[in-house]
Parts: structure tokens; sequence; C-alpha cells
């Protein structure tokens, strides 16, 4: 059985004190212990960002790629072996920015993996510019006269693309988010989880007590999961009262399961040699 | 009387089946035992512009297309207006009578015999679609040559499901009977069955080669995004997945593309994408994330005339300084030009060993005259390489007996290769810098390593190059003039020495098959005895010249440079080659 010890890498930290990123971290690590993963059994994906480090920090196996590509990558590993459990890890400027492009595909093509996103509605790594999630107004070195469009609503997104569990964490209550990744990781399909993680340098208005004023579970209200109508209405709410938890998990055939020739062998363990093209050249005659 | 040597253009409108039909032409003298080269022309529309396929036969081995044309099927007007100057003396046009009338004042030559065939109504008669006014011209085409009609019927039956097969032989056969009866023997062309008649050779594009030969190497996911001329190799696997096991995949774009097949190489797959300039230009992100991270996928870049979208229907060599230092910094690559179709299938299955051998992206790059021509081989021998997969630890457990480390220093810069899921072993990799276990690192000591690592990487390629062949020379060793050339130009490269040694003209021919790393002292060699040196490329430039500068401090002779998206015409190089001597 794995350990938190285990699972430490010798990488010094080098998140600032207090980071969102640390809930996320410990949540992942807890998830993988509870649901009894083995390390070899683990693939990491990581974009660029301060999010990118959990390749550094987690003791699996791990990717750290390029920034906003995390979605192909993580999907070639599942495509290449689909008994790894792939969990991808990308920022809100890597992934709604940057990798925007990837992100309806995802959840369209249901390739069986999870995505979290640190959402820290700022850039951090280069040092506090706004990103896509970034409020409208928020003032930052890119924007000194506040943002000009609205927010992108990612939830919604992945609601509307067909995603088959969409949910949204906060870094601020690791427990909870623990149980969500869990939940992700387990769930037959594409998992995605928004995490609101807040960055204690750049980002002074979406704070750790901004978050904790507006959050509120959505299984204490009773919500059905099932019903993506409702989980739209959920997905667009947004002031006073930000709901996170499970907001849709339904299951619909992954990818693999229309694949119907690899039933038995993942294509790491299709032969590589001697494989016979005769008959297709034959048709060349 | 000329016999088996033929040279027919098919032409119309797009959506009016040009391709098919020559195609169809092409496979018919295919298997009387022909050689065939087939070339195609389209413009970037659906419907309407003007498209050609070009079919040339011969008894010999035929390497391209040939500057005239001997028969033109002509399924409009245009058609006659534009090849008109192509044909040669004693040239025949197969058209259809009613629909199109073109006075002697329009042709300007009267040395052309006209056929007229109601091609309309005889497809009318038979209640057929109007697409299959070409296959009554593809009877006529038969009947003029007095060719086997049996052969043309086999080669429908095998394209068409029955029903549609058995409708277009009928068409055929009563082209073939008008033809026979209004223009008996006037033509001055025939084919015959030769002694290799029969389904013994096989007919197929530059593109499908590459896809024969990645499925032959063990490529068990390819994934693309459509881009002219590369898409016909996604069309080439998709319905092919179930048979060979394989997953194939249209990305939402280019860069998904790459970032897949890198993390497939990275999990154990052999794996590669297709794409031209534009969607090269999108994964030349990706491809520097795999020489950081010694992932091992095959790319494969189409060339078309640029810069940006360019001509896309047509084809150029304008992309090889691209492919050798496409992404940011410094890190080895293997850049390989097949040039024929032969090479297409072979080099591929070497681009999918030394990618995982050396654990870096192999390059191939072709263009849209290779990708899209159709070429007559003997069927490929599929046993003849070998699959060599390199430093990959195959086995279900690692054993060794310190933590694994993917990056691991080595003698010769490759480090064992273990896949996740292997027990015992985490296997981490990184597009940061990064130490041994793949671990970011800024360390200055440790990125001079890691770097010389890579490189070392590149040495042990270098070295094992040196045993395959990096360039071909044809023709006599001492000649008047050595023509070097790379990818596709090697056709009219070798159909314009034919001509040139009628002549009494000695010309021979250096190929450089790998591009990069450069095979300098193969070409030095070459080079030393050369009494003149010709570069024939299809770019502005002259990147082969500076390239053969850069490594060997020297400057060729002569630069003969076409850059109009056209293929080089045999002919018309030979005059060229000629110009300069």
């Amino acid at each position: 059985m794995v350990t938190l010890e285990d699972l430490k890498t010798p990488k010094t930290n080098t998140w600032c004190p207090g980071c969102g990123n640390f809930g996320i971290l410990m949540a992942f690590k807890k998830a993988l212990i509870e649901l009894g993963i083995e390390r070899e059994e683990a693939v990491i994906v990581s974009g660029i960002g301060c999010h990118g480090k959990m390749v550094n920090y987690v003791n699996v196996n791990g990717f750290h790629g390029i920034h906003g590509r995390v979605l192909p990558l993580a999907q070639g590993i599942k495509l290449a072996n689909p008994k790894l459990k792939v969990v991808g890890f990308a920022g809100d400027a890597d992934q709604y920015n940057e990798g925007w492009g990837h992100f309806a595909h995802a959840a369209r093509m249901n390739i069986d993996m999870t995505l979290i996103v640190h959402d820290n509605m700022v850039l951090g790594l280069t040092t506090g510019q706004a990103t896509s999630t970034s409020q409208q107004g928020f003032k930052s070195k890119s924007t000194p006269f506040g943002v000009i469009p609205p927010m992108l609503n990612p939830v919604a997104h992945a609601l509307v693309s067909d995603g088959t569990f969409v949910a949204r964490g906060f870094s601020g209550d690791m427990f909870h988010l623990k149980n969500l990744i869990v939940e992700a990781i387990k769930h037959r399909g594409f998992a995605f989880i928004d995490v609101f993680q807040p960055c204690v340098t750049f980002n002074y208005l979406n704070t750790y007590d901004w978050f904790r004023q507006r959050v509120y579970k959505l299984e204490e209200e009773g919500h059905d999961v099932t019903d993506r109508k409702k989980a739209l209405e959920k997905a667009l709410e947004w002031g006073d009262r930000i709901p996170i938890g499970i907001f849709y998990n339904r299951e619909r055939p992954t990818y693999h399961d229309n694949l119907p020739h690899l039933k038995d062998a993942p294509l790491t363990k299709v032969p590589t040699e001697n494989v016979d093209v005769t008959s297709t050249i034959n048709e060349m005659m | 009387m000329i016999t088996n040597k033929i040279s027919l253009l098919v032409g119309g409108e797009a959506g009016a089946g040009i391709t098919r039909s020559g195609f169809l032409f092409a496979k018919t003298c295919l298997r009387g035992g022909l050689y065939v080269f087939g070339a195609n022309d389209y413009q970037s529309l659906i419907r309407g512009g003007h498209n050609f396929y070009t079919v040339r036969a011969d008894s010999e081995q035929v390497y391209s297309q040939a500057d005239t044309v001997d028969l033109l099927l002509a399924l409009n007007k245009e058609t006659i207006l534009f090849h008109k100057d192509e044909l040669v003396s004693g040239a025949g046009v197969i058209y259809d009578g009613d629909q199109i009338s073109i006075t002697d004042e329009e042709l300007g030559r009267d040395d052309i015999k006209l056929y007229a065939v109601p091609l309309r109504n005889i497809v009318k008669e038979l209640e057929g679609p109007q697409i299959m006014e070409n296959t009554v011209a593809l009877g006529a085409a038969i009947a003029l040559l007095d060719y086997d009609p049996e052969l043309l019927n086999s080669v429908l039956r095998d394209t068409f499901s029955p029903k549609t097969a058995e409708l277009n032989i009928e068409a055929a056969k009563q082209g073939y009977n008008y033809t026979r009866e209004h223009h008996g023997n006037s033509y001055g062309y025939r084919l015959k069955k030769t002694g290799s008649a029969g389904k013994k050779r096989i007919f197929l594009t530059g593109n499908e080669a590459i896809g024969l030969g990645a499925i032959n190497a063990g490529c068990k996911l390819y994934v693309a995004y459509p881009m002219t001329p590369a898409t016909s190799i996604l069309h080439f696997f998709a319905p092919l997945d179930r048979q060979y096991k394989m997953v194939v995949i249209q990305t939402e774009n280019e860069i998904a593309a790459v970032n897949m097949v890198a993390g497939a190489s990275f999990a154990g797959a052999r794996s590669m994408t297709a794409t031209s300039g534009g969607g090269f230009c999108l994964m030349s992100e990706g491809l520097g994330m795999t020489g950081m991270t010694e992932t091992s996928p095959v790319i494969v870049l189409v060339q078309r005339p640029g810069p940006s979208t360019g001509l896309p229907t047509y084809t150029a060599q304008g992309d090889l300084r691209f492919a050798i230092h496409a992404s940011q910094g410094e890190f080895p690559r293997v850049v390989i030009a097949p040039g024929n179709v032969e090479e297409s299938f072979c080099k591929t299955i070497e681009a999918f060993n030394l990618a995982e051998k050396f654990q870096i992206s192999a390059l191939i790059i072709s263009d849209k005259y290779l990708a899209e021509s159709h070429g007559t081989a003997e069927p490929f021998d599929q046993n003849r390489i070998g699959i060599d997969r390199g430093k990959l630890i195959t086995e279900t457990e690692y054993t060794g007996e310190a933590e694994y480390k993917r990056h691991k220093f080595t003698e010769d810069g490759i480090s064992p290769r273990a896949i996740p899921g292997t027990k015992g072993a985490i296997v981490r990799t990184n597009a940061d810098e990064h130490n041994e276990l793949g671990y970011t690192t800024e360390d200055p000591v440790l990125t001079t390593k890691m770097t010389d690592k890579r490189f070392k990487k590149l040495d042990a390629l270098k070295k094992e190059l040196e045993n395959y062949e990096t360039t071909k020379l044809y023709g006599p060793e001492k000649a008047d003039a050595t023509i070097i050339g790379w990818g596709s130009t090697k056709g009219p490269i070798r159909e314009a020495m034919k001509i040139l040694s009628k002549e009494g003209i000695t010309v021979n021919y250096l190929q450089i098959v790998y591009l990069h790393p450069f095979p300098a002292d193969k070409v030095q060699r070459t080079l030393q005895s050369a009494k003149k040196t010709i570069v024939v490329e299809n770019n502005k430039t002259s990147q082969l010249s500076s390239l053969i500068r850069e490594h060997l401090l020297t400057t060729v002779d002569h630069e003969i440079l076409k850059y109009d998206g056209r293929p080089f015409n045999p002919e018309a190089l030979s005059q060229s080659i000629k110009e300069v001597l």
C-alpha cells in the first residue's frame, strides 16, 4: 500500500507559503492512498505554471509537458496504455487560455482520465497577469484599468461539451477536494475538476476569505448530479453564493469502449514485430 | 506504330472523377504488365476548375510523368484548350462531339486526331450517372489502343460494388464498340499485354507507402488533422485500425496530434502523425518537447508551396531547412527524405527504428508530388529491415540495483527506457531541463551535462548511419556532370538521365536520402570526383546547396530551381542540364 512517505520527492517545494496549490497536492496524495493506486500505476501530466511543479512533488510516473497541452499529452498516454491511471494537472491560464482549444474535445471524446485545473484566476509564475477566469474589472500588470471581458465559465463549458463528470473544488477545503478527486478517478470517462486555489501573491481579490464567504456544497443542498440542466443552472451561479462539489456525474461509453479491437490488450502489448501487411499490399495490385 | 509507350492525360472539372478514371486507366496498364506512373493536378476547390491526371505507361520502368501527351481524354472543352500545346504530333483527343465543338482556329494545329465519342448519350441510354462519362471515354481509349478490354473490366470489378461495376463495364463496352466502329485503326499507338501481365506489381502513392511502412514497423497510434497533401495518410489508416489493432484519430488540431504522439511514445507505443507546412508550424513547439523529453514519435512533413497557405494542392521542397531547424533550442533529430514509393515504405520503417533507438523524433520529409503520385513497385519486402526498439526495457519489472532514472547518463547518451507501468520503476520526464530522474533543474553544471547527453545521441546516430544507405549514386562513377538532389526530384532526374544518355551525355546523380544529420563524408567523396555539380530542387533558395556549403565548404557549380508548384518534367529538366554543361 502506498504511503504519504512513498509519494514524497527529494525536490524542495518552491510554492509561496500559503499557496492554494498545497491543498491540491495533499488532496491528490490522499486520494491516491485512499484508492490504493500503486505509484507505478499512476501517471501525472502537468503543463506550465506554478501547478506544473506537481510532477516534481509527487513520486509517481510523470510528464511535465509544455504550456496548454496537458490534455493531448495525457490522452496519448492513456490511449497507449489504458491500464494506467492518468491524471492531468493544468493551470487556469494553461488550460483555459493557451490550451482552451483542447478542452471541449477532451470532454466530447470521453477518454477515461482526470483533469484537475488549479484555478487561481491569475497568472502566477509570470508574476501576475489576468487570465480568462480573472473577474471582470480585475486589475493586474497586463490589465491596469481592469479586465474588460466577462470571465470564462469552465464548468458550464464542460457541461455543454458533454463532459461526463464535472466538479468544482476549493483547495481551502482539502478533505472535500480529496473526496472529489477520489470520485473523479473512479469515474469511467473524462472527469474534470476546476479547483479554486487562491494565489496569495498576485490575486488580491479572490482570497481564501473571499472564497470561504461564498462557497457552498452542492451535495448539502440536495443537488441531483444526474440532471444536466440543473447542473448547468448551478454552473451559472456566481456572486454571493458559489457552488462547489459535483455538478454532474453520468457515465456514457468511453472512447475505448468504442474500440472493440483493443479489448484484449493495450496498444503497448500489441506486438510491434512481424506485422504482416500482405493483404493490404495485395489490394494495390 | 508505337507499342507499349503511352502518355495519357484525362482532364475535366473537379468532381467529374478525373483522378479516379486516370487511376483506372493506370491500373489497366499495370495489369497488362506495364510499368506505370500516375500524377494528379488539381486545384483547391470541390466543383469546377480544371483537374487532370496524367498516366505514363511503358514496358520499362518509368520514374515520372512525361512532358508531352499522346492521348487526351477531354471531359470538357477547357481540357483541350489547356493541353493542346502539350500534345505530340499524331496525338489523339477523345471528347464528346455532341457537347463540345472545337474549331481549327481554337486548336491552332492540324496534326491532332480528334475522336468524337457520344459520351453523354451513351450514359443517358444506360440511365447511368453523368460521372460515368469518363468510363465510356476509358472504353474508347482501350479501343484506340487496341488493348484488351478485359483488363479494364477486371479493374472496374475490383474498384466498384458488383452492381456499379457491371454498369461501368457496359459503359466501357459501348465506348469501346463505338470507337472501333467509327474510328477504326487510325491511331498510331498500341498497348499489348507483356510477359509480366497479371497481379504482380503494386501501384500506390508515396503517402500509401508511408502508411504501409508505418504499419509494418509496428505503429500503433496514428493521429492527424487533415491538411493537403498529407491527408491521404489519414484516409489510408482510418479503415485499417481494426485489422491492425491500431488507434487512428483525427485530432482537433496539429498541436494535439504532436502532443498525443509524444504521450503515446512515452507510454511505449510506436506512434506517428503527418501534416504539411502550416500544421508543422503548429507542431514545432511539441517537436522541441520531444527533443527535451527524449520521446520518439515519427512526424511526416508533406510539403506544398508556401509561405503561408501558398498553393495548397501543389508541390514544393521549401521546408528542408525548416524541418532541420524547427523549434527553439538545440536538440538532435533525424530528417529523412524518400524519393519514390519503395523508399517511402523502407525509410518509414527506418524512421521508427531510429526514433526509438536514439530516443529522438524522426522526421520524414516528402512533398505533394511524391505523396499523391502513383508509382509502380515490386511488392515490398516486409522482412528486410526488422524492428529495433533500442534500449527499451520490455520486462514487466525493473530489477536494476539503483532507482530507475529515465534520463540516466550513459556512454552513448542513450538511457535505458522503461515505460510507465513497469514494476519497480518510476518513469518521469520533463519539458523543463531536468536531472537524471526527470526532476526540474536550473543548475548550470547539470544543464551542460544534460545538453551534452542529448548530443551524444547525435554522435551515436551519426555512427549508426554510416551503415545506412544515407546517399545513393545512380549512373556511372565518372560522368560529365553530377546532379545532386533529394526527395521527389528523383523521378524526373532519373528520366532526364535516360534522355541525356541517349544523346551521349553522361551524368550521374547523387540522391541524399538522409538530410540530417548530413552525410558529409559520403557527399564529399562523390563531389570530389565530380567534374561539374548541379543541384536540382523544387525551391527558390536552393536549400540543399546551402547545406552542402555549410557542411563541406563547397559551392556547387549550378542550381536548377523550380518553384511554380509543379514538379520537374524530364525533357525540360534535361534541357536545363544541357544549358549549364
